[in-house]
């Protein structure tokens, strides 16, 4: 069994993996940035309530919301090309997370807005400001530091989401590991101990951020 | 996509029943399982919440995916042969009870701890309180979160496709490559999820904002 394990960890095999662990970081990274602008932008519509405008924002956002990742998945890798567009695979994936995490983050910034105190609002207009000065200068920067620890909890849902694009052949990890123990049986429970280790080290290491946010905020 | 529900009905509506099968089966095994941890993680015994501590991060901080297959690739191999259905619906169940155990215990915690001190103060154990005065009131705030999980686990038992579990996401793309109209089979497989999925999300809206 422990040779098992020293043979399945080679260099080669290692480095395979690692270079895996690249590629799901390289597209969790992008996905978070693009889908912390895009769900921001679109829960901050949601909130303000533009007449029709934000209705039909917010109903395609739970549209979304509601279906699975892989089903996105499927649309931007196998559905985009039957309208003409054949995606890559890395900005395949990248676009199905950011479509689908944006909508996930545009819920959470609404709520968080909506938990500020409504005084906060007619205080800042009371003051002379503007609607969208109060929403950006006093609203907003509250909001943002409630929603911070269910915001970091999302990503860590991304960066484990990221394990399904396996489904459209992203090399990631778990993609990766298939292929080293295809060759080898043995190697298939070194190889899960791997991958779900590498996993829980990144999450792990967000998660407690998470917490340590919650803590400083309370 | 209206000829795709014509011409596969049948096979869709398999799916459909497999899928909701499935979640189902997993939303009561990882009830049980999240409450009885979570109220491992609220015992006063330090072993019992470290023992809850590190299921509930092994499993929470995990994909989803890693679970499942682990049970699909790994257990017939050494321990008991099982369907991608079976190995499905173990991986859904475990993954979801770190989250349910999550959120009971932070409505177990939103209840006055009052309530836990005049319950043992009138003479009952710690776990009589639990059952009798704390869990009743704590199930009451725990309802839409556990309502949003229940959407979660919907929408992730489209894992199943990985192994093989013939659930909804798995019977589209057999009709999808067997018809060569992937939007449309998409679609399709899209409007049943929504079906599940949107009448939940927006009742456990309402319950949200009634409770508040």
């Amino acid at each position: 069994m422990l040779q098992n394990f020293i043979d399945a960890y080679s260099p080669d095999n290692l480095r395979y993996l690692f270079g895996g662990l690249g590629i799901t970081i390289l597209v969790s990274v992008v996905s978070i940035i693009g889908s912390f602008i895009i769900g921001s932008i679109l829960g901050i519509i949601r909130y303000v309530k533009i007449k029709y405008f934000s209705a039909i924002v917010g109903f395609i956002i739970d549209i979304i919301r509601n279906l699975p990742l892989i089903l996105i998945l499927f649309f931007t890798y196998f559905g985009l090309p039957n309208l003409g567009v054949k995606p890559e695979i890395i900005p395949a994936a990248i676009l199905a997370m950011t479509i689908f995490e944006s909508t996930m983050l545009a819920e959470i910034v609404r709520s968080g807005i909506q938990a500020v105190d409504p005084g906060q609002m007619e205080g800042a207009r009371a003051n002379g400001l503007t609607y969208w000065q109060g929403l950006w200068h006093i609203v907003l920067p509250q909001a943002m530091v409630k929603m911070i620890p269910a915001i970091v909890s999302q990503f860590i849902s991304l960066v484990k989401d990221t394990s399904l694009a396996t489904i459209i052949l992203l090399p990631e990890m778990l993609y990766r590991s298939q292929i080293i123990y295809g060759q080898n049986t043995n190697y298939i429970i070194p190889m899960f101990v791997a991958i779900a280790l590498m996993y829980f080290v990144v999450c792990y290491c967000l998660s407690v951020l998470a917490r340590y946010l919650e803590k400083r905020q309370a | 996509m209206i000829h795709i529900f014509a011409n596969y009905g049948g096979t869709l509506l398999y799916g459909l029943g497999q899928t909701l099968l499935c979640s189902v089966l997993a939303l009561i095994f990882s009830l049980i399982l999240g409450t009885l941890f979570a109220l491992l993680e609220e015992s006063p015994s330090k072993f019992a919440r470290g023992v809850a501590r590190v299921y509930i991060e092994i499993f929470r901080n995990i994909p989803l995916l890693v679970i499942t297959m682990f049970f699909y690739v790994v257990f017939p191999l050494y321990v008991v042969k099982m369907n991608g259905f079976t190995a499905g619906t173990i991986g859904l169940t475990l993954y979801t009870s770190a989250f349910i155990a999550e959120t009971v215990r932070a409505g177990i915690q939103s209840v006055d701890p009052g309530q836990m001190e005049g319950a043992r103060a009138n003479g009952l154990s710690f776990w009589q309180a639990m059952r009798y005065i704390i869990l009743p009131q704590a199930f009451r705030y725990v309802i839409p979160p556990l309502g949003n999980q229940f959407v979660n686990l919907v929408k992730n038992s489209s894992t199943l496709a990985f192994v093989g579990g013939f659930d909804l996401m798995y019977q589209g793309n057999v009709i999808a490559s067997s018809s060569l109209e992937t939007i449309a089979a998409y679609s399709a497989v899209g409007v049943l999820y929504l079906v599940i999925t949107m009448p939940i999300s927006y009742y456990m809206r309402y319950l949200e904002k009634r409770l508040a």
